[in-house]
Parts: C-alpha cells; sequence; structure tokens
C-alpha cells in the first residue's frame, strides 16, 4: 500500500523539489499555479483535452503573454473589441463566453502558465523495479521453523522406535518373555451398536432432528440473497464516489429524502459531474484490473448511455437507458419508505446498506428478512426531536408504557398492517 | 439352446445386396427430406441428427430448470433525464376536465411515475366538481388494450401525412364541385374548438356542422328556446330547493347531463334546532325505478301519459286553472297535495322533467317561473346538450340522397347510436369522403375509409364551458400512449393554421376569457369563473299546450322506457371491465341489460325469474317488438315499475372494437326511434331462459330493522332518540342493560384513546347509491375483475358493496310492524316467506357496506395463521402473505365482506381483463399488492392512504389537521355520505358524528364493535 502510494506521489515530490529551488530563483510557482488552476480553471479546461474551453497545456507557446493577460482578466472586452485572435476562439466555442477573472494578478497568471507548461518528467523505472523481491521474507521464516520443528519431531519418533527395538532384543537375549495378549474373540462395534436398540433409536433421533435442522436452515435462506452482488452494466465504484471523494448518499439517491423509493439516480444527475470528469486519475488496483483505463473506459459507457459526445462536448440526443441490476428486492407485498428511515428517523445509509464507502462492487449487505426488520424496530427508539407529529403522542403512550423513550416497535411498528397492504 | 430364430421385419431384410434395411435401421427417413424444408437449405446437410437433437433439447430444458432455481434478475432502469416534477415513489395530481359528449366532470388525476391511476374529485371547482361511477372509470379506458394505435386507411395503418393530405384534397376536390361536407361532433361546449370549427369552415365553405348527442335532449333544448329565446339549458342549484318534484327526471342519474346529487344530498340531512330539523321533500313520479325514486321521499309510479296529465293538473293546480284529465282520483288527490307543498315552499320548489315532450319541458319552465323558483338558474344555463335531433334525421337522408358527400366525424359513433343506423351506414357508403375520428374501431370507424386515432382525454388538451361563466381546462396527464391525434390539431393543419391545439387553447383564452390572469394559474386549478351570464327574460304562453298535455292518450302495448345504467351509460366505455362488473344500483345486475317489467305485467305475459338451487338467477327471454323492430332482451322483475311500462338500458350490445369478454347484453339503440326513450311495444315471451349474475339476491329486510334503521322526519322531530334508534339491550343478572355496556362484553376492552383511530361514518340519508365509491375502492385497491360466470357463482371481489334493500309493504315501517304482530311458529313461517318479496312499490334504501373494521373482530380469532390481526389504529389487517387461505374468517364475518381469490386474477387468459394486458396493468396501484390465488381479501380502510397521511406528516414534522384522512370512498362520495377521519381528534367531524343521536352500528346487537358506523335515515312522510 505505501509503495504504490509513494509511486504515485513521486511526480509530485519530485515537483516539490524543483519548487524549493524555483521559489528561490522568483521563477513562476507550479504548486501555487496548480491550485490557482484547480480552483478557477478546472471546472472548464482540461490539460491535454479539450473540455468546455480548450485544452491549456502549452498555451503559453501559442499566445502572446500580454494578450492572456488581458483575455483571462476579461475576454468579454476582447471580443467585443474585435481582437482577430479573441474572435477566432469565440467563435471556435460557439459563442460561449469565458468567466473573467479579474481578480487574478499578472503573478497568478504566470503561476498558472507555469503549471499548464510543466510536463512531469517520467517516472523513473527503476524505483519501480527496486522494491519487488523483499516482500516474502516473513514467509521464509515461518516455513523454516516448521520444518525445523518437523525434523525434530521426525527424529524423536525413529528414537523412540529404536529404544522400543532395543529394549525388545536386550529381553530376548535375556530370556524374559514378553506375554502377548491372548486375543479373545469379542463381537464387532458396529455389531455390538446394532444390537443396542437405545443407542440406535438415539442416533435415529440425532440423525432425524439434525436433518431437520439442515432443511429447515436450507429451506429459510432461500430469498434471502444476502451479499448479492451481481456484475452491473457499467461497474460503477461506490468506493470511489462515496468514499475517496466523499459524496454524500442522498447527493445522487435524493429521493430517498422524500420518497419511499432511494432512487437510481437518473444519468442527467451522474453528468453534473461526469461532464468534466472524463478519465479517471485516482488510485488503481493493478491486481483486479481497475487500471486507470479499465475505470475511464467505464465513464465512457456513461458517455455512451446519456449521448454525450465528448469532442463536441454536447449530446447527441441518442441515449441507451442503463439496465441496472436491482440488488436489494423487497417483496412486493412489503411497503418499505426510505423517506421515514432516512429523514424522519435520521438513520445512516450504512445501518441497513452497511459500508458501502468500501464497496467496489455494490452487494447486499443485511439479509432483509422480516426478523431484521423487526429486531431493528424493536431497539431502535424513535426520533423524536422537533417533530411536531409525535409531540402529544410521544408523551402519552411513553406515560402509559412508562419509558422516556419508546421504541419503533411501541409506537405500533410490529403491527402487520404497517408494512403489508 | 438358445433361441436361433430370426424374424424378419420386411422382405428387404431377406435381399443382403439391399443397403435399405441398415439405412432404416439408423435413419428414421431413408429418402433424402425436401430440400425447402422450414426454407433451410443446410439441415439436411447437418451432422445433427434427431436423436442429438433430442439430447440438447433436453439438456436445456434440464438446465432451464436448474437454473430457474435461482432468484430472477430484476433490473432498474432509472431516466436518462427524469423530469423536474416527478420522484419516483411520489403522486402527482394535475386538475382537468372530463368531457366526452354524455359526462362532463372537473377532475383531479393522480399520476405516479407518469402514469394516470386514479380520479379524484376536484372539490375546489365551482361545478360539475364531483366524479360519477363512469368518471372513475374513465382511467382505464386510457389503458384499453382494443384502442386504436394509429391512422388507417381502409383498415391499413397509414402515416397522419397521408391522411392529413388525402383528406385536404378530398376536401378541395368536394369543395370545388360545391358538394356539402358534414362534420358531426357530440356537443363539445367548448369554446376554442367552435373556434377552430368556424376557422376550418371558413376555408372550407362546404362544412356544415351538426351537433349529435346520442342521447338527446332536443326537447328541452327546444322548450326552454321557445320560452327564453336561447337554446341552452337551465342549471340547477339542488342544494337551494326545499320541494322537489320530478317527473320522469332521473337528476340523481344522468338526466341533463347529471351532476346534481352533491347539491340535492346537501338538502337531504335533517338539520336545524332539535325538535325542528328541516329537510327537503322529494315526489318523485316515474316509469323505472330509478336512483331519484329510489331516494324519494314519495315515489308515484305512473306512465309516460300520465305523467303529461300531472304536469298539466299541477299547472292548473298551482294556476287555479281547470284541466281536466283522466287521472286516478289517487293520483288526483296527490298532485293537489304537492301543488300545496309546492306552494308553502315558494323558492325552494322545483318542478323537472326528463319527458321528451316538448309541451312537457315547457309545462316544467312555467312551472319553475310561477314558482319563482330559485333552484333553476336559466342566467348561467348551460350549452353541456346542444345536439338536434331533426338536422341528424336530415343528415342520415342527405347522405342517402347524395346531397351530402363527406362525412368527418369526431367522438361520435352513430352506427351503434342511431336509431335507423343501417339507414347512415349505406349512406356512409356512398360518401365520397368518410373520416371518423375515433379511439376505437368501433361500428362507425369501420365503415369509414379514414379512421384518425385519437387520444383519450387523459392525453388531450380542451376546454369546456361547464355553464355560462364556468369555464374549466382539460391537459394531457401523459404524453399519447399511441400515435394519436386532436381533431381539433387536425382541423387546425387542414385550415392551414400552424398553431398546435393547446397554443390555440392559450391564444383563445387569453384573448377572450382570461382577462389578464395568468394562464397558468387556471391550468393548475383546471376551471375560471368570470361573472358572464345571460339576461333571459320568460316569454311562453302556456295555455295551448296544456290543452295538448291534457290530451294525450296512451296507445295500445307496452310503454317502453329507454335509459341509461349507471355503470354503462350510453355505452361509450362498454369496454370498460370495471364498468361491465359495477353491480346496477337498483337491479344489482351485472354484466347485462335487461327488460325491466312489473310483477303484474310479468305474469300476465308469462315473464318469470326463477332462482337456481345455487341462488343465481334466470330470467325468461322476451321479445320486444317496435313496428318491424324486433329486440330480444332478458327479463328482471323489478318491484316499483309502474304497470304497464317496461324499461330497458341503452348502450349494451357493442361488438366492435370490444374484447370478446365485454360484448355483453342486447343493443336498445334500435328502438330509440326519433331520439324518444318513450315508445309503445308489445312484448312477447319466447321459451329461452337467460342467466343473470346477480351480486344481491335478497331483496327484502324481512323488518330486521337492526340492518337498516330509518324513522320519519316527524318522529325524529318529536320524539326521543332513544324511541326510534334504540340500543339493543340483553339480560344480565335479570335486568336489561345496553349491548354495548362494558358488563354486556365477553372482550377485554383495548385502549384506543392514544393515537389515532379511525372511524368511518355512512349516513343513508345523504347516500343516493351512486356506486361512484365502488369504482373509486377498485382503482385505488387493485380489486380484480372476475368476470360475469364467477359472480354468477357469488364470487365477486368488490371490496364495497352497496346494498339495495326493499320494503315488503309499502314502507319500512310496515315490514317492522308486520314482523311484532307475529304470532306463533305457523304464522313466523308464512308471514317471513311473504315478506321475502318487494312490494309493487316499495321504498328503497340503499346501504354501502365494507368490512367493519370491528374492534371485537370474529374473524380475526378464528384465523389458524393469525393473518388478521388488529391495529391499534383500529383497522383490521390483512396480511396477504401469511394468509393460508382457510376461509374460516369469511365464514366467521357476520357482515360478508370478505373476498375470496378463487383464481389467480391476473395475467391469465382464462380472465381476460385489464389485468391480463401489459397495458390493462398500467392502471395498478403500486401501493397496494395485487393478491394472489388462494388469499382472502377485504377493505383495509385504504391503511396506504392512511399510512401516506400519517408518514407524510411525520415528514413535515406537524399535527395532522381533519380532513386529511380519508379513504378511497370517502374522498369519491360526492354527496359527503360518507365521512372518515380520526375519532381521537375530537374536533373531528367524524368525532362529531360518532356522537350524533343518529349514530348506529350495523348489528350492533353480536357486539364486533365496529369502527364503521351509520346513520339512521330519516324520510320526510
Amino acid at each position: 500500500m505505501f509503495k504504490d502510494s509513494f509511486l504515485a506521489h513521486l511526480p509530485l515530490l519530485l515537483l516539490t523539489l524543483c519548487f524549493s529551488f524555483a521559489v528561490n530563483a522568483q521563477e513562476p510557482d507550479i504548486q501555487k499555479g496548480k491550485s490557482l488552476f484547480n480552483a478557477n480553471c478546472a471546472a472548464c479546461h482540461k490539460l491535454k483535452k479539450r473540455a468546455v474551453g480548450p485544452a491549456l497545456a502549452g498555451v503559453s507557446a501559442k499566445y502572446d503573454k500580454e494578450w492572456l493577460y488581458s483575455w483571462i482578466k476579461n475576454s468579454t472586452a476582447m471580443v467585443k473589441s474585435g481582437d482577430a485572435q479573441a474572435v477566432a476562439i469565440y467563435e471556435e466555442y460557439n459563442g460561449s463566453v469565458m468567466t473573467s477573472f479579474p481578480q487574478l494578478s499578472n503573478e497568478d497568471i504566470d503561476n498558472i502558465l507555469a503549471y499548464t507548461d510543466y510536463t512531469p518528467p517520467a517516472p523513473a523505472a527503476t524505483a519501480m523495479s527496486a522494491a519487488a523481491p523483499a516482500e516474502s521474507g516473513g514467509g521464509f521464516t515461518n516455513d523454516l521453523i516448521l520444518a525445523v520443528l518437523m525434523l525434530v519431531l521426525a527424529a524423536l519418533v525413529t528414537m523412540l522406535f529404536l529404544v522400543n527395538k532395543t529394549l525388545n532384543k536386550i529381553a530376548a537375549a535375556n530370556g524374559v518373555e514378553i506375554i502377548k495378549k491372548e486375543k479373545r474373540k469379542r463381537t464387532p462395534l458396529w455389531k455390538a451398536y446394532a444390537q443396542n436398540p437405545f443407542l440406535v433409536f438415539v442416533t435415529v433421533i440425532f440423525l432425524l432432528l439434525s436433518s431437520a435442522y439442515v432443511g429447515y436452515s436450507y429451506l429459510m435462506q432461500v430469498g434471502i440473497d444476502q451479499g448479492y452482488m451481481p456484475i452491473q452494466p457499467i461497474h460503477y465504484s461506490h468506493k470511489i464516489h462515496s468514499g475517496d471523494n466523499q459524496i454524500e448518499c442522498k447527493y445522487c439517491h435524493s429521493s430517498a429524502r422524500v420518497s419511499k423509493h432511494s432512487g437510481i439516480p437518473s444519468l442527467n444527475v451522474c453528468m453534473n459531474c461526469h461532464m468534466n470528469i472524463a478519465e479517471y486519475n485516482g488510485e488503481e488496483d493493478l491486481e483486479k484490473g481497475y487500471t486507470k483505463e479499465f475505470y475511464t473506459n467505464e465513464i465512457k459507457k456513461l458517455y455512451k448511455a446519456v449521448g454525450w459526445d465528448e469532442s463536441t462536448q454536447s449530446y447527441t440526443g441518442e441515449t441507451e437507458p442503463v439496465k441496472w441490476v436491482r440488488i436489494h428486492n423487497l417483496p412486493d407485498f412489503v411497503y418499505f419508505n426510505h423517506a421515514q428511515h432516512v429523514s424522519v428517523a435520521g438513520i445512516d445509509c450504512q445501518k441497513c446498506h452497511g459500508p458501502v464507502e468500501e464497496m467496489e462492487i455494490m452487494y447486499q449487505h443485511s439479509s432483509l428478512t422480516m426478523g431484521w426488520c423487526i429486531n431493528c424496530h424493536r431497539e431502535t427508539n424513535i426520533n423524536v426531536k422537533d417533530n411536531g407529529y409525535y409531540t402529544k403522542i410521544h408523551e402519552e403512550l411513553s406515560k402509559k408504557y412508562g419509558v422516556d423513550k419508546l421504541t419503533a416497535a411501541q409506537m405500533g411498528g410490529l403491527e402487520c398492517g404497517k408494512c403489508h397492504y | 439352446m438358445p433361441n436361433q430364430k430370426k424374424y424378419w421385419k420386411s422382405e428387404v431384410e431377406l435381399n443382403d445386396q439391399s443397403t435399405l434395411a441398415d439405412d432404416l435401421a439408423q435413419k428414421e427417413f431413408v429418402q433424402k427430406l425436401p430440400e425447402d424444408l422450414l426454407g433451410n437449405t443446410e439441415l439436411p446437410e447437418s451432422d445433427t441428427s434427431r436423436r442429438d437433437f433430442l439430447k440438447y433439447m433436453g439438456f436445456s430444458t434440464a438446465a432451464a430448470t436448474l437454473a430457474a432455481c435461482e432468484g430472477p434478475i430484476n433490473t432498474s432502469i432509472p431516466y436518462v433525464v427524469q423530469p423536474e416534477q416527478i420522484i419516483p415513489g411520489i403522486a402527482n395530481y394535475y386538475a382537468t376536465t372530463l368531457i366526452d359528449g354524455f359526462d362532463t366532470a372537473s377532475i383531479l388525476i393522480k399520476t405516479r411515475e407518469g402514469r394516470p391511476i386514479k380520479v379524484e374529485n376536484n372539490p375546489d371547482a365551482p361545478v360539475n366538481n364531483v366524479a360519477n361511477a363512469r368518471v372513475q372509470a374513465s382511467v382505464l379506458s386510457l389503458y384499453d388494450s382494443m384502442r386504436v394505435q394509429g391512422p388507417m386507411q381502409a383498415g391499413v395503418d397509414v402515416s397522419w401525412d397521408t391522411l392529413e393530405a388525402n383528406v385536404a384534397q378530398q376536401l378541395m376536390m368536394l369543395a370545388e364541385k360545391g358538394e356539402e361536407v358534414a362534420l358531426i361532433t357530440p356537443s363539445l361546449a367548448s369554446p376554442t374548438t367552435n373556434q377552430i370549427i368556424k376557422d376550418f369552415q371558413a376555408k372550407f365553405s362546404n362544412i356544415s356542422h351538426h351537433v349529435y348527442d346520442a342521447l338527446s335532449e332536443t326537447a328541452a333544448l327546444n322548450a326552454f328556446e321557445k320560452a327564453y329565446g336561447k337554446r341552452a339549458l337551465p342549471s340547477y342549484d339542488f342544494s337551494k330547493a326545499s320541494c322537489i318534484v320530478s317527473v320522469d327526471a332521473d337528476f340523481l342519474g344522468d338526466w341533463q347531463g347529471g351532476g346534481y346529487d352533491t347539491g340535492y344530498a346537501k338538502t337531504r340531512v335533517p338539520k336545524g334546532k332539535k325538535g325542528k330539523a328541516e329537510m327537503s321533500k322529494h315526489y318523485q313520479f316515474e316509469s323505472n325505478m330509478t336512483l331519484s325514486g329510489a331516494n324519494a321521499d314519495f315515489r308515484i309510479p305512473t306512465t309516460a301519459t300520465e305523467q303529461q296529465f300531472v304536469l298539466a293538473a299541477l299547472y292548473g293546480a298551482l294556476t287555479n286553472k281547470s284541466y281536466p284529465t283522466s287521472l286516478s282520483k289517487a293520483l288526483k288527490a296527490k298532485v293537489s297535495e304537492i301543488a300545496t307543498a309546492l306552494k308553502a315552499a315558494g323558492k325552494g320548489a322545483v318542478v323537472v322533467t326528463g319527458l321528451q315532450n316538448e309541451d312537457a319541458q315547457r309545462a316544467a319552465l312555467a312551472i319553475n317561473e310561477l314558482l319563482g323558483s330559485d333552484v333553476m338558474d336559466v342566467r348561467q344555463n348551460t350549452s353541456l346538450r346542444q345536439g338536434d335531433a331533426s338536422q341528424i334525421n336530415q343528415l342520415v337522408n342527405d347522405l342517402n340522397s347524395g346531397k351530402v358527400k363527406g362525412v368527418i366525424m369526431a367522438g361520435v359513433n352513430p352506427a351503434y347510436t342511431l336509431p335507423n343506423a343501417d339507414a347512415f351506414i349505406a349512406g356512409l357508403k356512398k360518401a365520397d369522403l368518410s373520416l371518423s375520428f375515433s379511439m376505437k374501431n368501433d361500428e362507425t370507424a369501420v365503415h369509414c375509409q379514414w379512421v384518425a386515432a385519437t387520444p383519450h382525454y387523459l392525453e388531450s388538451w380542451g376546454d369546456v364551458e361547464m355553464k355560462m361563466g364556468h369555464y374549466a381546462l382539460m391537459q394531457p396527464t401523459i404524453r399519447p400512449l399511441f400515435d394519436t391525434k386532436q381533431f381539433q390539431e387536425v382541423l387546425l393543419k387542414l385550415s392551414g393554421s400552424s398553431q398546435s391545439y393547446d397554443d390555440a387553447i392559450k391564444a383563445y383564452w387569453n384573448a377572450n376569457i382570461l382577462g389578464g390572469v395568468s394562464f397558468n394559474e387556471a391550468l393548475h386549478d383546471g376551471f375560471y369563473v368570470t361573472t358572464n351570464s345571460n339576461r333571459l327574460g320568460y316569454r311562453d304562453n302556456v295555455d295551448a299546450l296544456m290543452q295538448r298535455l291534457i290530451r294525450a292518450k296512451s296507445k295500445a302495448g307496452l310503454e317502453l322506457h329507454l335509459y341509461t345504467k349507471t355503470g354503462i351509460g350510453d355505452g361509450q366505455q362498454a369496454n370498460n371491465p370495471w364498468l361491465q362488473e359495477f353491480p346496477d344500483p337498483i337491479s344489482r345486475v351485472t354484466w347485462d341489460n335487461y327488460l325491466t317489467v312489473s310483477k303484474a305485467d310479468a305474469e300476465a305475459l308469462g315473464l318469470n325469474n326463477v332462482s337456481q338451487s345455487d341462488g343465481a338467477l334466470d330470467g325468461s327471454i322476451a321479445e320486444i317488438k317496435l313496428n318491424d323492430i324486433v329486440v330480444k332482451a332478458p327479463v328482471l322483475i323489478q318491484p316499483g315499475q309502474a304497470v304497464g311500462t317496461v324499461g330497458l338500458a341503452l348502450g349494451y350490445g357493442k361488438t366492435a372494437g370490444m374484447k370478446s369478454e365485454m360484448q355483453v347484453g342486447t343493443n336498445a339503440y334500435p328502438l330509440y326511434q326519433n331520439f324518444n326513450p318513450v315508445q309503445t311495444v308489445t312484448v312477447t315471451a319466447t321459451s329461452d331462459m337467460h342467466e343473470f349474475a346477480c351480486t344481491q339476491l335478497q331483496n327484502t329486510l324481512m323488518g330486521r330493522g337492526e340492518i337498516v334503521r330509518e324513522t320519519s322526519l316527524e318522529i325524529f322531530n318529536t320524539k326521543d332518540a332513544k324511541y326510534w334508534n334504540s340500543m339493543t339491550q340483553v339480560s344480565r343478572d335479570h335486568e336489561e342493560i345496553d349491548v354495548t355496556s362494558a358488563d354486556a362484553d365477553m372482550w377485554q376492552a383495548f385502549d384506543r384513546s392514544i393515537g389515532h383511530h379511525f372511524n368511518l361514518s355512512i349516513d343513508l340519508n345523504s347516500c343516493t347509491g351512486c356506486g361512484a365509491c365502488v369504482i373509486a375502492c377498485h382503482a385505488e385497491n387493485n380489486v380484480p375483475v372476475v368476470g360475469k360466470q364467477e359472480i354468477r357463482k357469488s364470487r365477486d371481489m368488490h371490496w364495497l358493496r352497496i346494498d339495495r334493500y326493499y320494503s315488503s309493504q309499502d314502507t319500512f315501517e310496515g315490514d317492522l310492524e308486520t314482523v311484532e304482530n307475529i304470532s306463533g311458529l305457523g304464522d313466523s313461517l308464512s308471514t317471513f316467506n311473504k315478506m321475502e318479496d318487494p312490494s309493487a312499490n316499495p321504498q328503497v334504501t340503499f346501504q354501502p357496506v365494507m368490512c367493519q373494521h370491528c374492534n371485537h373482530a370474529p374473524c380475526e380469532t378464528v384465523c389458524p395463521v393469525a393473518a388478521s390481526s388488529h391495529g391499534r389504529q383500529g383497522q383490521n389487517h390483512m396480511a396477504y402473505n401469511r394468509c393460508v387461505g382457510t376461509r374460516y374468517c369469511a365464514n366467521n364475518c357476520p357482515y360478508k365482506v370478505r373476498r375470496f381469490n378463487w383464481f389467480l386474477y391476473n395475467k391469465n387468459d382464462e380472465f381476460d381483463y385489464h389485468m391480463n394486458d401489459d397495458l390493462g396493468r398500467m392502471v395498478l396501484n403500486p401501493d397496494v399488492v395485487v393478491r394472489s390465488r388462494g388469499v382472502m381479501e377485504k377493505c383495509s380502510m385504504c391503511i396506504q392512504m392512511t399510512q401516506k397521511t400519517i408518514l407524510d406528516a411525520k415528514l413535515e414534522g406537524r399535527e395532522i389537521k381533519d380532513g386529511e384522512f380519508q379513504t378511497a370512498c370517502s374522498s369519491a362520495c360526492g354527496t359527503g355520505a360518507l365521512a372518515f377521519g380520526d375519532i381521537n381528534d375530537k374536533d373531528s367531524e367524524v368525532a362529531h358524528l360518532k356522537e350524533d343521536n343518529r349514530m348506529y352500528h350495523l348489528l350492533e346487537s353480536i357486539g364486533t364493535k365496529p369502527n364503521v358506523m351509520y346513520q339512521v335515515k330519516v324520510r320526510n312522510t
């Protein structure tokens, strides 16, 4: 793990090293430029790819620096003044206006340009291969100890055998007769067992009970899909979105707040972010094949489904709705309302759905059986805080039951008709 | 020694040279199979033998079976771009308007994930804001699998461009030749459409516009025109009425478009100080037993001729003029009694008539003018019926004579609804251009050159002027399911306009109606009210017409009264299984129309009804003859049917564009000659019998006052509640105690004072039996349709039924007296036997019965698997997934409200109704389980709705206000008969109703402590 992140950050480290020198020389600050770029430009520009605006890598080579200063500070004015280059860009991008950044100083712009011009050196190949064979140290010692122990054991067994043999020899030599026990004719164990009706009875009962138990357990798990982890048409990683990028669950599953359904986000919700995020630049898991290319390719699948043309940065109108495989599937005769649990009760999504932020592939965490529901209703107190609905009924009911806080069950959360109608 | 004998299969084997034997042993076919078998040329060369095929087949079957052991893979497909308003799991409501030429209603549409699933009343709308049974069911007609899915030419699918271009060309050609083209529409009452038609006529001068209503109100329109100078109908506000006299006007049914029950019910509940409570008085003269007659205080069965006399006599009595009639003495006395009541009521009096006779209609208007009735409003008159019968008759002639060369029809089906449909079809075939805008490939569309598929009203734009100054908007609640276009859209295009219909509506409204108010606001509300009204002066002279009325003579034969049933109406929605299975409020018959005959006439004609051993009803089939028209219909003996009259419902017997299961009944339109619902016919019995499917076969209460309690207004005012709403007494330690007292209870009491405690109150006074709640319950709770055969076996699934009871004496009070006077066993046997038969003119009560949600429920204690259990909030829960189908609960239920799923009613070809096709299943409510075979089900007191209200309140962190809790039936009830709420909220309406002295429980004496209560019926007699 450390190794991976180290490698990933290596270029950056090198960069920082460079900066430490650069600052001394009053050169543009690439690190500063990067943060300025991310804060101001990244929404519309990418370094090597056309997005809403043109790709910015090497932009300083294309235009005069003074021209760039005034363009960035107020592009509209330049277009209006009829500057040939400015008008050309304006027309190329179908008349979309670039936001003006009058707050940026020339020095800031220099920093940004330094960042956009900067090409990170190719990562040192040597560093890669260096750490490879060090791994199996621990395993080796363990095996060795085991092998030595085995050898000692084998030696002891041999010694015992030899001692026994020698003793026998001595005894034979001294004329001591070793009396061998005469084998009496005994009924074989299985026969004795078969002739004992009590034992047979006990065994049969035991067998019947245990097979009933096994059968019952088998039948009771029919239709329970705990751990169900289907392959989805698009490899959507909750780990990256919810875990690494800390996106709130209800940003995408917004209807969970107000509706019985949590809702699978419509593709336009994905495009809120993915209009600008066309490629994956995060961590990789090479073992499982989750490379950057892999993830980027999945983003392309989204573009295809939603009909987004990257080259023109526009919607084509040709859409292919994604057929997600449904994981959490309650039977039709169960009424479940997300809003009541999420908004009214204030329960975390993870309580039922498990550590979604760690799930590379989504799976069903809980059993979703009725027993599981009921258990929670028995244990969980209702959230009455600042809820006008509960004021009266909670006071009256808690008095009746003689408790401070009512559970969902005491509120009637175990009645059949609350979930089955 | 082993047997060496060899058996030869054929002589070929004897021939060593022949390889045929070997070949036969190896292959099934020696000769080469024809090369083009299955069109596959590779097959004969294939190495795969039949045996291999079977091996692979077997393996794959086994593999598939094994694979099926795993759970199915469900996919979830989110929107690509989610519409802003749609959140999965949350319903959206849209205000819109239904108008189909028969029904008109301002309604709200509940949609889930973009699918309309339920019709709700629009309580904010000022007029026609209540959805009747047909309007409630109209949402299912949207998902009708028999709909036309795109434009067609002679039965072949074409594109809209082809249709429009061709029709435009043909219209041009006809215009150049100066040939007339008729545009036939129902009464649209749509200001924008009228404008569009005007523009269309400006472009093609040869277009003549004919308004055709299947059920004509021509006489009433003509009468109003004569009296007030405008072709329209008055509007009525029955909530202002204190004395109502109806002469064959079923105003609680479909009279003049219907929708009057809301106002009517307001005056039917006794109100005022104790001892001085008042309610309106309702007299009904009629031939058929109608909803209005069933609700009337006095119902007087009369023939149409007698009804004309009654009108003249009433006018005479009010004006002190003498119009001598041949009315019987009793009727004359009744008329003078009514005249006195009308005079006393003054402005609160109103006389309405449904006779399709201009003189009779004018007489009614004259009486209302004379009384200065506030109930009838001529200023805010309505144009919901505009059709002129003579115009249509003329058109049929013109088509046949070749005077009219083209027909464009929109929303009408004359080939089915016209009495002279054959002449119309013949004329239609002669036309150079015939185009029908239709949702179905109906009787008319199949004879047209072009069929333009139109959208359902829930996919359409539109506007309606309900009555003067009251406008309503129609908006789509779903994208068109099929390749359809509204006819206005096509007319706009043919007129050369580039405007869409919705833009046209918006432009018209902004220019002419709204006066600066935002269109979106009006669209959101679904209606807009201006102060427009007509100043109309009365200018009729009625003396001559009274003379004509009293000269009316009855002809020999029986008087046939054609009517429309609450379920099917004019027949537009005949392919709607909810409506077909809807039990008629009066006869309780489903899936049929029938000839209603009085008992006396039936005996005279040799017609009878026979109950089978399983309780099902059979009726003789009668032949109805009108001139040379013969129609066969089964006979139902109808208590209350005026002697000398028979009744038959229109709207049945449709065959085109219908599923085979839905093709039931007899088409009565051929008998609707000259658009007059009253005809003189001869009826003869045939030897054939017809099988009915009824949901109720018990007609009387046999004097069991505990089930339906009722009293008269006089007793209600003068006597103590203990007298007319007495509590059943039981004896304990030789002392009489109330059956509800704790001492008489064998159950442990459960404290329900904390939290919600739901109760439903049903007011027998304001329930008119309209049945909107039955359909609303169907829609809300995914109640399956089981079909005629199953209903006949008493396997109906309606969670809510409206029991109808007849008195066996003239009144229910008489029944009670009879029972009290029984002495001895012999007497009781013979008396009760007699009491099974209803009176010739019985009193009628309606009693909606659903699960009573007993606090001490007999069903719960007998369930061996605890599938039925009680909630703290008073609801009797039913866990379908737990039920194993023992049906003990149904046996132990004293109210017989539990329903058993004898079969799988969804995705089953044996029950080919809406739940058997993908389209029809779109109407299902996703919040309610679709039950499977072998499971008991029943009314849940709409727990999904009460839970929704609670969950919403929790989400918003607030308390629940009175009126928020609703059930499907209570929110559908337009008359306020059903009131639902939390009785622990002491200020709620239902808590007050629980304390009302009219309150009683059904079968109180058995101690079930129901959470459904009834209010004693008070008759103003």
